[in-house]
């Protein structure tokens, strides 16, 4: 899983082709930013664009078009903007093919309070990041009505599934200097799925004991961290209570419009991607925020091993935000998508 | 038609859903009331040893039959089946929480589904006297406590894949749709709020919000809306006063309780009332044990004295509940006793102490 990286680190002055798909929406328009803004700071990146889009299959299976999914392959690394999945039209949501494809097993949200945009939590500060299983739990879309009226959903917890996402997080807390880790879970109640969880936690943070290892109930941790959020570092947890603390902890730090994302896969494969929806309705006046999709990128070029390019971007970022002479609706400014971005590259270039 | 409303001393009795929160006649032996208190694990007995103080202090004429339920008495099948009969027997009680046995039996679950406890009501209201993030929140969580992720079916499939089972009913979803929107009713609320996920559990969750909104449509004073659990979480964190009554499955109900309960002041400071058919049970807003302080006397017994508070006015002793309600408020608002959940160092016993002075007070 990261022997990509290595590979990348030797070989910064080359240029890395990176695939991006723009999404639907206003991720066209917020993906043009990223590239202006990277080709302002001459990140040694070249973009090989592609469409996502869902095709459903005679056998009722839903994949993506084949040159997307040969350009992930090949590049390893891809940026992936908010994508629309059409309803009632029989094919599953395109994130969940993506996923599929893939096989992103653990999503990564990084939560951390950003200067300039205060929330009543910008006081103590928040830093944290949400490791979530990607691939099954809740999410296995397992459902069947027993009798009109009753109807049983399937939540799946696999040993290997669990051991992935464990592993993935104890190596990124060991790679990223940090101390502590939590599994989030409700053992209580789902003794034998939660329970397998954490003793593949359990067993992963054996291998770990410069990293502290804890155990929380979900519901303790909602109660704890809308207390003071700064006492918590990184968490694991299955898929659905990972959602749903993942939007709780990007909602202390400002909203979805600033939390990135990044999802890892086998053999080295990591798509960053912007977790907000595709705001239609901002489309016609370009005023999306592409905050959260340009953070993702960051995300992606520090695990390329770009990370002065990222910290002279991260920095631009976080100045025109707490400047607020050019930020957007969503945060409470009036800029547009191309305003704002021009401003950050302004910045960069100094 | 009916009505339910605890605290306001009206009462009725649906024809259709069965349930009643206070018309049932209760176990009275010289002008008496005999309720069940089980104080539960942790630090459970601290807090219950403080309303029976308050309770003898202020002479309410309520009798306890105290059930012991730690870990030990469990391993005797018979201690719990007891406590399920005298809850049944007397329809009312106070409990806190208890620690899940050894073997595999989950006693709070099955408490609340042998008794059919279905309805869990939290309402986090913000208090002046307590210093959060946010101001200004009245919310009423109304959480479907019977089914749900909480019917604790798991099979290992196959070595190394665990199934759970989550089970959602029309008629479970029916029932706490229609107490949601009668409680909002009688409460002057004027939205209630369903909460789900049936983007990703079309079935499960799909039938549960169809449900909420086929009863919304008997109730068009009442504002109805729909949203996304993990967006509300985020929504509770950035503008929790959006929220007024919000009716939800097994699980959203106990993180979103947990939550606002966290947002308003914490475990120490929120009460909660459940109701079944004929039957109510009074106990902590967010229900957490607190066994690493197990017998160290430092928690708040705020939440679980409100708790018996409301017991009280559910008991139709509204003189004794209102001014021991008000009591509790008025301490924390002006903040004359601060246990350490509330920034201090106080006893258990020091705040039941500054309670019962502040209900001679008022007396």
């Amino acid at each position: 899983m990261f022997l990509g990286r290595a590979a990348l680190r030797s070989s910064t002055r080359a240029l890395h082709t990176v695939t991006l798909f723009p999404g639907d929406g206003i991720g066209p328009q917020i993906s043009e930013s990223v590239k202006n803004i990277f080709a302002a700071a001459e990140v040694p990146i070249q973009w090989e664009e592609r469409q996502v889009y869902p095709i459903l299959e005679p056998n009722g299976k839903t994949r993506i078009p084949e040159d997307a999914v040969e350009s992930i392959f090949k590049n390893k690394i891809g940026l992936k903007g908010p994508m629309r999945t059409a309803i009632g039209k029989g094919h599953v949501s395109l994130n969940l093919t993506i996923r599929r494809t893939f096989g992103l097993y653990a999503n990564v949200r990084p939560a951390k309070s950003v200067p300039g945009v205060i929330t009543p939590y910008s006081a103590e500060g928040v830093d944290c990041v949400i490791m979530r299983e990607n691939t099954e739990g809740e999410y296995s879309g397992i459902e069947h009505t027993v009798v009109p009226g009753v109807v049983q959903s399937v939540k799946l917890i696999t040993r290997e599934a669990s051991r992935n996402v464990a592993e993935y997080a104890f190596q990124y807390a060991k790679d990223h200097g940090r101390k502590n880790i939590v599994a989030l879970h409700k053992a209580n109640i789902m003794k034998m799925s939660d329970g397998m969880f954490l003793e593949q936690c359990r067993e992963v943070a054996a291998k770990y004991p410069e990293i502290s290892y804890k155990e929380m109930y979900l519901d303790s941790a909602c109660l704890k961290i809308v207390s003071d959020p700064s006492k918590f570092d990184v968490m694991v947890m299955p898929n659905l209570y990972g959602d749903i603390f993942s939007d709780l902890t990007a909602g202390l730090i400002g909203g979805l419009g600033l939390a990135p994302s990044g999802n890892m896969g086998k053999d080295g494969i990591a798509i960053y991607e912007a977790v907000h929806g595709t705001a239609d309705d901002l489309v016609e006046q370009n005023k999306g925020n592409p905050t959260a999709l340009l953070m993702s990128a960051l995300m992606m070029l520090r695990h390329m091993g770009l990370k002065t390019h990222a910290d002279k971007i991260e920095g631009a970022v976080l100045e025109t935000l707490k400047e607020r002479k050019f930020v957007t609706g969503d945060i409470g400014g009036t800029a547009t998508n191309p305003e704002y971005a021009a401003e950050i590259c302004r910045k960069i270039k100094g | 038609s009916r009505c339910i409303n605890a605290e306001y001393g009206s009462s009725g009795i649906n024809a259709e859903y069965g349930v009643s929160t206070a018309a049932a006649p209760r176990t009275k032996y010289g002008g008496k009331t005999t309720v069940t208190l089980i104080p539960g694990d942790g630090v459970g007995p601290e807090l219950a040893e403080s309303v029976t103080t308050i309770f003898k202090e202020m002479a309410v004429p309520v009798e306890f039959e105290m059930i012991d339920l730690n870990r030990e008495q469990l391993k005797d099948e018979g201690a719990f089946d007891y406590a399920i009969k005298s809850l049944k027997r007397n329809g009312v009680g106070l409990k806190g929480v208890i620690n899940r046995s050894a073997d595999f039996r989950h006693h709070n679950v099955e408490f609340r589904g042998n008794l059919d406890v279905y309805a869990n009501v939290v309402r986090c209201m913000s208090f002046e006297g307590i210093k959060t993030h946010h101001t200004g929140i009245d919310l009423i969580a109304i959480r479907e406590n019977t089914e749900g992720e909480y019917s604790c079916l798991e099979h290992e499939s196959v070595p190394g894949v665990v199934e759970s089972l989550k089970i959602i009913t029309r008629e479970k979803s029916m029932r706490i749709a229609k107490f949601a929107f009668d409680y909002a009713r009688e409460h002057n609320r004027k939205k209630v709020t369903c909460i789900h996920k049936a983007n990703i559990m079309k079935q499960s969750d799909g039938l549960f919000k169809a449900c909420c909104k086929e009863v919304s449509e008997d109730y068009p004073m009442i504002k109805y809306e729909e949203q996304i659990v993990d967006n509300t979480c985020q929504q509770l964190v950035i503008n929790p006063q959006q929220f007024d009554v919000m009716v939800m499955p097994n699980l959203y109900g106990n993180l979103v309780s947990n939550l606002a309960a966290g947002l308003v002041g914490g475990a120490g400071v929120v009460p909660s009332k459940s109701y079944g058919e004929n039957i109510a049970v009074f106990e902590p807003g967010a229900r957490h044990t607190w066994m690493e302080m197990k017998g160290m006397y430092v928690a708040n017994p705020s939440a679980m004295v409100l708790s018996g508070a409301f017991m009280l006015k559910h008991l139709q002793l509204h003189e004794a509940g209102d001014v021991l309600i008000k009591a509790v408020n008025n301490v924390i608002n002006k903040r004359s006793c601060l246990t350490i959940d509330l920034g201090g160092n106080a006893s258990t016993h020091d705040m039941t102490n500054t309670i019962l002075s502040e209900v001679d007070a008022l007396s």
